[in-house]
């Protein structure tokens, strides 16, 4: 039922064509395009609620916690390749965003956040609920505004979706004090917006990409090093094209699964600390690194001065800042993938460059004989169940197709070996701040990215629990999302290294007291499978994946003790793996 | 340790630009000895000059952070060519008896002005290279000084274009 508004028809003629900062908010998101946004309603945002009541073009998701409003956004966003959208009001909803904010930043993601702020006459006056929301984002985000004025609201907006989206993309905070959102001026959104010191670098030097092209055609031992950056830059296609026209072996970050299909022969699996042998063994070997969109990261490199020892390397990023940062490079390309490999391919064409046959056998011959090493073999038992088999049924079922979100652990490294990425932006984690309690609420925002896909969310029982309260959400908007719960009883990261690295004392890391996940599960209303034995994992599986409209929450009961392998220690070089 | 740089930066005159430059700074474990900032002819752009030292990856380091902050418009390190380097310093010294005449011509010496005097101080203006200005408080006795303000360098490229 609409209720008349109480001032219609009372509202002079010079009001009536201007809107107020909540209906400028609204309409700005809407002339954005936006159509979900994750948040959570206080005092110092009422009149955007109020606003956003309203309409029905855009969906509000309400979450039980901020710091899920801002995963969900970022999951959206990285489902999708459109900027997420979340809104919290001022002091602990800010606060509580933070810990999104920074995640979405580390891996790059392209975010606008919208925090109230209390009126612009009681900030800096230790106001019920102020803090210095800008002050506190600032080295977490890509850039933030204070709008202290109603008439600036609208082109803020432009700038801020602007700026998150464009160059190496980031979230972008708008702090709005709630004052300006009940003032009232004429709204106008602009088309474009031009900033004289903010001009992302698009296209790649010509130059230095027909040399890059020079190196990789002569190259003996040539080894592709991708990133988030490709699936950021949408650049799948254009990759696996350059990749199967030089023949040569690619090797993937945490964040760039999925990049390249994981089936191929030409893909080695991840690298780092957790990479597979053959990955790491070929970075160690090689004579030619070709990095594109990856950032030399310390769990990536292990220790910097054993790192390729024997490469030259070729760096594409859209942020030269990350040029030269860690790992001196000898050619260096600055631009946005998709154009510099599209351009590449054009030159590969124009010049019929291409890789270096009898070397290229040699190479391959060498890395067979590493990839048999098998590093990540696992024998699953009678009785126990073998975590990375619980994965591993999971892509059998899915046919490598689902949208999985992981938390942050043992079980997200055991997704990123053992569920073969085939596809872009099907792989959603936390990969640089390295946040648990992503995993759940980033399912939520696959989810209603993807209505139709099948949403998987990979945590422990430790992960889980820092933002379990989300099941109430997943709740009240009917998100069939499938929870695949490693339980092992154990902080297992963190049991390993203590296992490894502090003679095995087990400080904090041991899970008391846990909760009947199947219980909670149904507590919340959903459904809760439990599977203690190895037989009983794929009919739990099936059970779930059946269970189409349904969140189901699969208590898995692992082994406790197992071990991610291969691991580099950190600090020690990427050769210097401790295998199974 | 390595080489002393000075670099200079065009940003937007906007609150919080500053912030941004010093946070950055402090956030990745930069050296900053001295940094001024003020507007510039053009009231919408400020201009600061910062004075560091690192090795030169740093220094490239350094010049990227700065060009990626949205607000960053130029940066540029002037070291990297002949530039003109200017430091004002406010300094109040005990003036009397005998050092009264030794204070005055030593004022002379460095090109300073007095421009404060009581019946037991004087207060000298100076400006200069920051080593000339090291080397005018090195030539006091420690003793006779009592209050010492600098400005920070100031610095401009030799020539016709600007930044």
């Amino acid at each position: 039922m609409n209720a008349p508004h109480q001032n219609e028809g009372v509202i002079p003629d010079a009001l009536a064509t201007e809107l107020t900062g909540a209906e400028i908010v609204v309409r700005a998101l809407r002339d954005e395009g936006v159509e979900v946004i994750f948040g959570y309603p206080g005092g110092a945002v009422l009149y955007i609620y109020d606003e956003l009541d309203k309409q029905d073009a855009i969906q509000h998701i309400l979450v039980r916690h901020e710091q899920a409003a801002v995963h969900a956004a970022d999951a959206y966003a990285r489902a999708t390749g459109k900027v997420g959208v979340a809104l919290v009001t001022s002091g602990p909803g800010a606060t509580n965003a933070v810990t999104g904010i920074a995640t979405a930043y580390m891996d790059s993601i392209p975010l606008v956040v919208i925090s109230g702020q209390v009126p612009v006459a009681l900030i800096g006056n230790d106001a019920f609920q102020e803090v210095d929301t800008v002050g506190i984002t600032r080295p977490c985000t890509k850039h933030n505004f204070l709008v202290r004025d109603v008439r600036e609201l609208a082109q803020t907006i432009k700038k801020a979706f602007y700026l998150a989206a464009s160059g190496r993309p980031g979230p972008v905070l708008i702090d709005i004090p709630k004052d300006v959102t009940a003032k009232r001026c004429p709204y106008e959104y602009p088309e474009k917006v031009l900033l004289r010191s903010y001009k992302p670098t698009i296209r790649g030097h010509s130059g230095q990409l027909r040399k890059a092209l020079g190196l990789m055609a002569e190259a003996e031992r040539p080894l592709f090093y991708t990133g988030g950056g490709v699936i950021l830059a949408n650049a799948s296609v254009p990759l696996t094209r350059l990749v199967r026209h030089f023949g040569a072996p690619i090797t993937q970050t945490l964040m760039g699964l999925g990049g390249y299909p994981a089936n191929d022969p030409q893909f080695l699996g991840m690298l780092g600390m957790h990479g597979t042998f053959e990955a790491n063994m070929a970075v160690q070997h090689c004579d030619l690194l070709i990095a594109l969109g990856a950032r030399f990261d310390d769990r990536v490199t292990g220790n910097l001065a054993h790192f390729a020892p024997h490469a030259k390397i070729i760096h594409v990023d859209v942020d030269p800042a990350s040029i030269s940062k860690n790992v001196k490079v000898d050619v260096p390309v600055v631009g946005d993938l998709g154009s510099v490999l599209e351009e590449m391919l054009d030159w590969v064409q124009e010049s019929g460059l291409h890789g270096n046959g009898p070397a290229l056998e040699r190479w391959w011959q060498q890395i067979e004989e590493w990839r048999s090493r098998d590093c990540l073999h696992y024998e699953q038992g009678e009785s126990i169940i073998k975590p990375q088999y619980v994965i591993q049924k999971l892509h059998e079922l899915t046919g490598g197709d689902a949208i999985v979100t992981s938390d942050v652990g043992q079980h997200q490294m055991w997704a990123a070996q053992f569920y073969g990425f085939a596809k872009p932006r099907r792989w959603i984690n936390s990969g640089g701040l390295g946040t648990m309690g992503f995993g759940l609420p980033a399912a939520m925002g696959a989810q209603l990215a993807e209505p139709s896909a099948t949403v998987v969310c990979i945590t422990g029982e430790g992960s889980i629990q820092m933002n379990i309260q989300e099941l109430s959400t997943c709740q009240q908007y009917k998100l069939p999302i499938k929870v695949l719960c490693l339980n092992n009883g154990y902080l297992g990261m963190v049991r390993q290294w203590q296992e490894f690295f502090y003679e095995e004392r087990y400080a904090s890391s041991y899970m008391d007291a846990l909760p009947d996940f199947v219980k909670l599960a149904e507590a919340y209303g959903h459904v809760g499978l439990r599977a203690e034995k190895p037989s009983e994992v794929e009919p739990v599986l099936k059970e779930a994946l059946r269970l189409k409209d349904r969140l189901v929450f699969m208590d898995f009961l692992v082994d406790r003790t197992e071990n991610v392998y291969p691991m580099v220690p950190a600090g020690a070089a990427l050769s210097d793996m401790i295998l199974v | 340790m390595g080489q002393s740089h000075i670099i200079s930066v065009l940003l937007e005159n906007e609150a919080g630009a500053l912030s941004r430059v010093a946070g950055l700074f402090s956030a990745r474990g930069y050296n900053i000895e001295a940094m001024t900032v003020a507007p510039t002819h053009e009231p919408s752009v400020s201009r600061m000059t910062i004075l560091t030292h690192g090795s030169a990856e740093i220094m490239e380091q350094v010049l990227k952070q700065l060009n990626k902050l949205v607000e960053v418009i130029r940066v540029q390190d002037l070291s990297d060519g002949p530039h003109i380097e200017r430091e004002l310093m406010l300094i109040k010294v005990h003036a009397v008896g005998s050092d009264r005449e030794e204070v005055k011509r030593l004022a002379d010496i460095f090109r300073g002005r007095i421009i404060d005097v009581t019946d037991r101080s004087y207060t000298i203006e100076l400006t200069g290279t920051g080593e000339k200005l090291n080397a005018f408080l090195h030539a006091l006795d420690p003793g006779m000084v009592i209050e010492v303000v600098r400005s920070g360098a100031s610095a401009i490229s030799r020539g016709a274009k600007s930044i």
